[in-house]
């Protein structure tokens, strides 16, 4: 025997410690967005070359393309705006999608370790544990974009103070759209490797297939499908919805499908983590798993 | 389910796809007892915690968790189970209380409660001095006391290992061993036991033998061992043999 054993106590027979109630549902969720900060702040790196991406495109990027890509005025701007201008509230949504991203590729990054095992044997319901990983990540997300747009605020964006205020609630419901598109990633790849194909097939299609880089009115002057195609692309909306809130402007359309996108995304995600209709039960359970 | 059962599995099969990974498994573990599943690699075990453990569902039979029915009333079942699965599942980069405080959160424990249980348990598995580092800094043996520790603190009366001294040396397998038995004996913890080391298993002992998805042996160990054998030469005459139901 090792001697670093103590000798045992003898404990009274203990029973379940913990709240089943409405109290334990919260102090669970609290859980798990609180490992998920601490995970965030132990890889500093990560928030770093988070914000690196989207600075290289503003003050690269945006800065070549200045003379050659004017914007004229259209809603939600008052003037003739430059690039650079129009280009933040895309790069900032950028961040979240690559974080929604990041967050699925920990998720199946969980599922291979088996941490994942230890999240689902929670006594608590799936759509639960799986909202708490969504808040954080969303948690997350919104820090990073407000962090690019303290940076990017020297760069004379000309925002408005209460555009900033205004954008958290966008910001939000964009972080919580893409992270749920996220999840349902996650239940489906298989293999931490396949996520390349996940930045091929989802990340670059989203992004430049939308309003983030350009305005649409350019893109439907060279194509209509491609202008319908941009439209169908949730990300457009999430990218409208941060626009006009940053410029103190609400978008009823843009906030529908954003919201409506949620909603159904995260429904098919926990349909897919739920034991006995899911993706996971139907395809042999996780990666990895001994018979 | 008698009131002396603290896990009943009747009856319970499971397939992936075509290929049958249970086949009619029926067991049971009694309140307070070690009870050891014996089984080669891809007998069955570590499928059948999966469905113990609701990771996969019961596609077909039934499980109750101390009297509470898995598909009927899934969080009591979940809330009275502790398991240690056989992959290491600790976050290597947060600290030991850092993993065991997640732990209580996902059971909905207060963290004064969950501190307090902490300190109890480390000191039981005797790494109360090794709270505040990094679980990458622990050694194999260190860090599966960690999950024995992680999967008592919401205080469950039935305990599941998969493989759980699989890949340490002999002392830690030694260790591992001791405070799983001295919890049956001093907290009247059931506990289920999946392996295919013989030394940790006692001839009081209750097993069951897991073969290609089917129980093909149950009793205590001795009484495996036919007397006359050894349980180890006795497991390999079963699972050299076809795979038929025990009686």
């Amino acid at each position: 025997m090792s001697k670093t054993l103590a000798p045992a106590p003898v404990d009274k027979p203990v029973t379940h410690l913990g709240r089943l109630d409405a109290v334990g549902y919260l102090i669970c969720l609290g859980g798990i967005v609180r490992r998920e900060l601490l995970r965030f702040f132990n890889q500093k790196e990560r928030f770093f070359s988070a914000l690196v991406r989207p600075l290289v495109w503003l003050f690269i990027f945006a800065a070549g393309f200045r003379n050659t890509l004017g914007v004229s005025i259209e809603p939600p701007y008052q003037t003739y705006v430059l690039y650079e201008v129009y280009v933040v509230p895309g790069l900032a949504v950028m961040i979240q999608l690559f974080n929604g991203m990041q967050s699925s590729l920990s998720m199946v990054y969980d599922r291979e370790v088996g941490s994942m095992k230890v999240l689902l044997t929670s006594p608590y319901p799936r759509w639960l544990l799986l909202l708490a990983k969504l808040i954080a990540g969303v948690t997350v997300s919104v820090v990073q974009a407000y962090a690019f747009l303290a940076i990017a605020w020297f760069w004379e964006l000309d925002i408005p103070t209460i555009g900033y205020v205004a954008a958290l609630p966008a910001f939000i419901a964009a972080g919580l759209m893409l992270g749920s598109i996220g999840l349902l990633l996650s239940s489906m790849v298989k293999q931490l490797e396949n996520f390349a194909s996940v930045m091929n097939f989802v990340i670059f299609p989203m992004f430049f297939a939308s309003s983030a880089l350009y305005p649409l009115w350019r893109i439907r002057e060279s194509s209509e499908s491609l202008y319908l195609i941009c439209m169908a692309n949730p990300f457009t909306h999430a990218v409208q919805l941060v626009r006009f809130a940053l410029y103190g402007q609400f978008a009823p359309v843009a906030c529908a499908v954003v919201l409506g996108t949620t909603l159904a995304f995260f429904t098919l995600a926990v349909v897919a983590y739920d034991p006995g209709r899911g993706i996971m039960a139907r395809r042999g359970g996780p990666a990895g798993d001994p018979a | 389910m008698t009131e002396s059962t603290a896990l009943e599995v009747a009856n319970v099969s499971h397939r992936f796809g075509s290929r049958a990974a249970l086949s009619d498994v029926s067991l049971s573990v009694v309140r307070g007892r070690f009870t050891a599943l014996l089984g080669p690699n891809g007998a069955g075990k570590t499928t059948l915690f999966s469905v113990i453990t609701r990771l996969y569902a019961n596609q077909d039979g039934r499980v109750s968790i101390l009297g509470h029915a898995l598909d009927r009333e899934p969080s009591r079942a979940l809330a009275r189970l502790g398991v240690v699965f056989q992959a290491r599942t600790l976050d290597t980069d947060l600290t030991v209380a850092q993993n065991l405080l997640y732990h209580a959160s996902l059971h909905g424990m207060t963290r004064r409660a969950a501190k307090e249980r902490i300190q109890t348990l480390l000191t039981r598995v005797g790494l109360l001095d090794r709270r505040d580092d990094k679980v990458r800094t622990l050694s194999g043996g260190q860090s599966r006391r960690i999950e024995i520790a992680r999967s008592l603190i919401h205080g469950p009366r039935l305990l599941l290992l998969d493989e759980p001294t699989v890949g340490l040396d002999l002392e830690s397998r030694a260790d591992i061993v001791a405070i799983v038995r001295a919890l049956v004996r001093e907290e009247g913890l059931s506990v289920l036991w999946a392996t295919h080391i013989f030394e940790e298993i006692e001839a009081g002992d209750a097993a069951i033998v897991l073969h290609k998805g089917r129980v093909v042996a149950r009793g205590t160990a001795g009484s495996i061992a036919q007397g006359t054998e050894s349980l180890e030469a006795a497991f390999r005459r079963l699972v050299a043999e076809p795979a038929k139901q025990a009686a």
